[in-house]
């Protein structure tokens, strides 16, 4: 991709570098003040393209390169393809990934066009993230409220606490729409145009959206970025009737609160709504289908949120089985869940409960994408991607301008990591390369108390170690010990790095404890910045915050010091 | 319950006899005599230790550690254990640390439950090496836990903690419990109870398959497991516990010099609506509870010229009547036991061993009850300073919950408003309550015709019935009067 960027057009050499004449389209304008156009205004030149077509040249001045005095074409416009396009940039998807790539398009001035079938937010926003976090924030309360020992502990004195469902509902579903309104709002306001319907991909640089029974529109771009997002997974053999046997989408409606719901799969998603159910009264088993509770998170840390988010509650859980058939509630019967042993596929046992919640994980949201239009299969449903989301085709190839982000490609599929990948989509497209570092991308689970982590795990770090040779360490320390959490009475949680010893470098880093949703970020932005240990120890944290669970964690690891080394050498000689 | 899981796993139990625990990972400390035999030495008690039987000790987390606080079991009895597997989470000075098991074998009995301290290298838990020796490490462990687990430390063997936190352990099998032995019963009664209702069976040692399920599609409930197990339902904590235990006791009490007026306000145009305070929802959650208690009362006319003449005398002293009258009731309850019992569950007669009187105050617009503390046993004197302080405490709202919750029978006076009788209303957990009104002149005729005057005072005692009948409270009262009108015993 980069090589499309970076033409030279000789004809046009009058152009070079900071001319004002370089508008795409041709539009020349000299009226206009040149910071206009540096600035990327794009909603100025919405008219040019039936106009102009008699431009002998598409060339373009990405508002982000102005100053570099590059001016950038595509190859593939530059002499065969005589053409400007409706837009820069194309998104389909407008969830948390298109709508982060969206503003940084505009920011670097392109002229961007977000195309969305159903509500502006995506998942996050109207289905996942947004009003989960509503209702954990009802049932954190909940749960202190609850907490007689540790009101007691305080002082606080509190008479029995209830709650009204309906109520619940509604903040989550208000929060919701509160933050789709924001997110819709803040793309308006810069010029984003906000394109109905579902979007298909019909060849290179060209895409159709519209709704069922209305004429299509069709609209080309220079780039195109798929950012369709997910659905709930739904294994074969459920049956999801929307009211006893259900997937987050609903249960984030929280139309009911069962007395037992059965909650299949123990990952986030799993998780926040056990924390959530079993605050409001209900009682949960988990169903998981490894060996293990919360697979995926580091083994110690998911050890001790067992021994704290899942032991003491109503949670009794069953491992190593598949849910093969889940059977809602209907004609006076319970919903019916039959297991089968996950690795000798023997029926196991069949439970009986009020409610099951699927949380078995994402299926990428990619059908009617028109993939075939230019030769992608999909995999597993994913948009194979490049690590720089370009869109590979069937052949291996890449798909020149288009790319893929968020969970429809499952590199990570989570809404900040989506956003994360548009932004360095954006990068490439205006002539930056960008590769974005997974590994520094934090994620958190909202329980109470929260879990969060970036980069490896433990066993992942040790598994790395090996390969490539070098040590690991490891260095924890313990809400206890720090003065907030025991101040908050809450001094349960355990923060864990593990790093190089040898170069200070930070190769993951896992919090469980108060607030470690929020605390993960030094960690993160010191990966991301690549910041050694022997740096980041000496900057100084606010006493008493719980930030100094990370200052401690920093200081007590063991780096060994170049300093060291090179002291020995005298000795040596 | 697993039993048909036991079997297998118990069969590959290393045989080795050694008693220990070890840690797969932790430096030797310098003490361990790694696999040696010390309880075998001391002879003390039979602990005939065989090699099927291990014990757990209370590990040395540290090198200052002298006793070790169990902060939780993660294992229950019964369940299978692997080598690697963490079994307790021990707390110490620094951190909570697992403890692992470095062999197999089923969880037989948990000596220290959670919660509780034990000294390093005092047994805390015994693991059977198969099925059968469960219920034998069971009688033993019932054995110790008789003779108190606070057993002087032998030397510990073999105890395994997890290396201290700051290092990380990474070989040990990430302990997961074994898939849950919800059994697949293949009868046609299949057993369903839902998650805290299993769990609850544990902790009460209820077997859940003799548990009668009235929940929905008769599944056992929570609930059903508690009345199997004959304990109190527990309710959300916060009602019961966080609410003080305070007097239950007739509105008009609280009307009396409170300040602000507890009473709701009636429904009128232009009322205000003042939300209860902590104290007084509890008054009023107190009030509605009694209503499910079948109460009864009795009145008694009570002469008190000698007990007024006793006041005067001691009055300089610092006795106040709330005194006198404590311990006068106190004595009478000393004869009558019953009325110092409670009812519990509508079974049963729960007889307490002290004598503690709780007195109602109004205070602070609310109600709240400190307690005398063995009333009979204390002199009349030392009651009324402990009375003093009480006061003062509920005054600045320092009342620790055992000084207003730990009454076995309350006083409740209007005497000193002038009210010459009144009906005080049972609170929950006590078996009667005592209404003192004011002592007043009354005209009297003897049997032969005299008037006298005489300073009377109308004592009238709510009780519930359930334990306490008609002539048990006609009995006492008759006592609390002869006590009264003969007080000098109140002095001794």
């Amino acid at each position: 991709m980069q090589s499309s960027f970076s033409l030279s057009f000789a004809p046009n050499s009058s152009l070079a570098a900071p001319s004002p004449r370089s508008r795409p389209g041709g539009e020349p304008s000299p009226s206009a003040p040149i910071s206009l156009r540096f600035c990327g205004l794009r909603r100025e030149a919405l008219g040019f393209t039936p106009l102009k077509q008699s431009t002998s040249r598409h060339v373009r001045v990405p508002g982000g390169r102005c100053g570099g005095g590059k001016v950038s074409a595509s190859l593939s416009d530059n002499g065969s393809t005589p053409k400007s396009f409706d837009y820069d940039l194309v998104i389909i998807g407008a969830g948390v990934g298109g709508h982060g790539a969206a503003l940084h398009a505009v920011e670097k001035g392109l002229k961007t066009a977000i195309i969305e079938g159903d509500v502006v937010g995506g998942t996050c926003v109207n289905r996942g993230c947004v009003p989960s976090k509503a209702l954990l924030a009802v049932s954190g309360r909940m749960r202190e409220l609850q907490s007689d020992h540790h009101l007691k502990a305080l002082g606080l004195q509190v008479a029995a606490a209830s709650y009204d469902r309906q109520g619940v509902a509604d903040h989550a579903n208000n929060l919701a729409s509160k933050i789709r309104s924001n997110l819709t709002n803040s793309m308006k306001a810069i010029g984003v145009d906000i394109l109905t319907g579902v979007g298909t991909i019909l060849g290179p640089q060209k895409v159709k959206y519209g709704k069922v029974g209305v004429t299509d529109n069709v609209i080309t771009a220079k780039d195109i970025i798929i950012a369709t997002g997910s659905v709930p997974f739904v294994p074969k053999g459920i049956e999801v009737d929307g009211k006893t046997v259900i997937t987050s989408d609903h249960a984030l409606k929280l139309e009911s609160v069962p007395d037992w719901i059965a909650i299949v799969g123990s990952g986030y998603i799993g998780l926040e709504f056990s924390d959530v159910y079993t605050a409001l009264g209900s009682e949960v088993t988990f169903i998981e289908a490894l060996d293990q509770l919360m697979p995926g998170f580091d083994p110690e840390i998911g050890k001790l949120a067992q021994r704290v988010l899942i032991n003491p509650r109503k949670i009794d859980y069953h491992t190593g089985v598949f849910a093969t058939k889940i059977t809602p509630a209907k004609d006076g019967k319970p919903v019916v869940i039959e297991l089968i042993d996950a690795k000798t596929k023997e029926p196991k046992d069949t439970l009986e409960v009020d409610a099951a919640l699927i949380a078995t994980g994402r299926a990428p949201f990619t059908k009617g994408l028109g993939l075939e239009n230019i030769k992608v299969e999909t995999q597993r449903g994913f948009v194979p991607v490049d690590e720089r989301m370009r869109v590979i085709d069937a052949n291996g190839n890449l798909v020149p301008h288009l790319y893929c982000i968020g969970d429809a490609n499952g590199k990570m599929m989570l809404a900040h990591a989506a956003s994360a990948q548009g932004i360095s989509v954006v990068e490439q497209v205006t002539g930056k390369d960008h590769v974005l570092n997974h590994l520094s991308i934090p994620a958190a689970c909202f329980t109470h108390p929260e879990i969060s982590m970036v980069g490896l795990t433990e066993p992942q770090a040790r598994e790395k170690a090996q390969k490539e040779g070098f040590e690991v360490s490891v260095a924890k320390t313990s809400f206890k010990a720090n003065t907030k959490a025991l101040a908050e009475n809450e001094g349960e949680g355990l923060a864990k790095m593990i790093y190089r010893p040898d170069s200070g470098e930070i190769l993951g880093v896992h919090i469980f404890g108060l607030h470690a949703a929020d605390l993960i970020h030094e960690a993160s932005n010191a990966i991301a910045l690549g910041t050694s240990i022997n740096d980041i120890k000496f900057a100084v944290h606010a006493h008493p915050t719980l930030s100094e669970v990370l200052d401690e964690l920093f200081k007590s690891a063991k780096v060994n010091h170049p300093v060291t080394s090179s002291v020995s050498e005298p000795v040596a000689v | 319950m697993a039993s048909s899981l036991l079997s297998p796993s118990s069969a590959t139990a290393n045989p080795a006899s050694t008693i220990s625990f070890s840690s797969s990972l932790s430096t030797p400390l310098p003490w361990r005599p790694s696999s040696a035999f010390p309880r075998r030495s001391g002879g003390r008690r039979s602990l005939s230790v065989q090699s099927k039987i291990r014990e757990i000790f209370m590990p040395a987390l540290s090198s200052t550690m002298t006793e070790g606080k169990i902060v939780s079991w993660v294992k229950s009895e019964g369940d299978i254990l692997s080598k690697g597997e963490s079994v307790v989470v021990v707390e110490s000075d620094k951190a909570d640390m697992d403890v692992e098991t470095f062999y197999d074998g089923i969880l037989a009995a948990i000596v220290v439950p959670e919660g509780e301290s034990a000294p390093v290298g005092a047994p805390i838990g015994l693991l059977a090496e198969t099925e059968d020796e469960v219920a034998e490490a069971k009688a033993k462990a019932a054995a110790k836990s008789g003779s108190s687990s606070s057993s002087p430390s032998s030397p510990p063997a073999s105890l395994a903690a997890e290396a201290p936190a700051v290092t990380s352990n990474p070989a040990p099998a990430i302990a997961q419990p074994p898939p849950k032995p919800t059994a697949p019963a293949d009868g046609p009664r299949k057993i369903v109870a839902t998650p805290y209702a299993k769990k609850l069976a544990k902790q009460h040692k209820v077997d859940i398959n003799k548990v009668a399920g009235t929940g929905p599609y008769g599944r056992i409930t929570p609930a059903d497991v508690e009345a199997a197990a004959g304990i109190q339902p527990s309710k959300p904590a916060v009602t019961v516990t966080s609410a003080p235990a305070v007097a239950a006791e007739a509105a008009p009490a609280a009307a009396g010099p409170a300040k602000s007026a507890a009473p709701a306000p009636p429904p009128l145009p232009g009322s205000t609506v003042v939300p209860f305070t902590t104290m007084q929802a509890a008054v009023s959650k107190n009030m509605l509870e009694s209503l499910s208690v079948p109460s009864f009362r009795v009145g008694y006319p009570v002469t008190t010229d000698a007990l007024d003449a006793l006041y005067e005398k001691v009055k300089p002293k610092g006795v106040t009547m709330t005194a006198l009258l404590a311990k006068a009731a106190a004595m009478a309850l000393v004869q009558h036991p019953v009325v110092n019992a409670s009812c519990k569950y509508g079974k049963s007669f729960t007889y307490n061993s002290n004598i503690n009187i709780a007195v109602a105050v109004a205070i602070n617009g609310g109600l709240i009850t400190p307690v005398l503390q063995d009333a009979d046993k204390l002199d009349l004197y030392l009651l009324s300073q402990k009375w003093k302080e009480l006061v003062e405490k509920a005054r600045s709202k320092q009342l620790q919950p055992h000084e207003y919750n730990s009454g076995t029978f309350t006083l409740s006076n209007l005497g000193m408003f002038g009210v010459d009788r009144f009906d005080a209303i049972l609170p929950p957990g006590q078996g009667a309550i005592m209404a003192v009104g004011a002592s007043k002149p009354t005209v009297l005729a003897d049997a032969d015709g005299f008037f006298t005057v005489k300073s009377k005072m109308l004592v009238n005692v709510t009780a519930d019935h359930r334990i306490v009948y008609g002539a048990d409270l006609a009995a006492f009262l008759q006592t609390f009067s002869k006590i009264v009108e003969n007080p000098e015993s109140l002095t001794l």
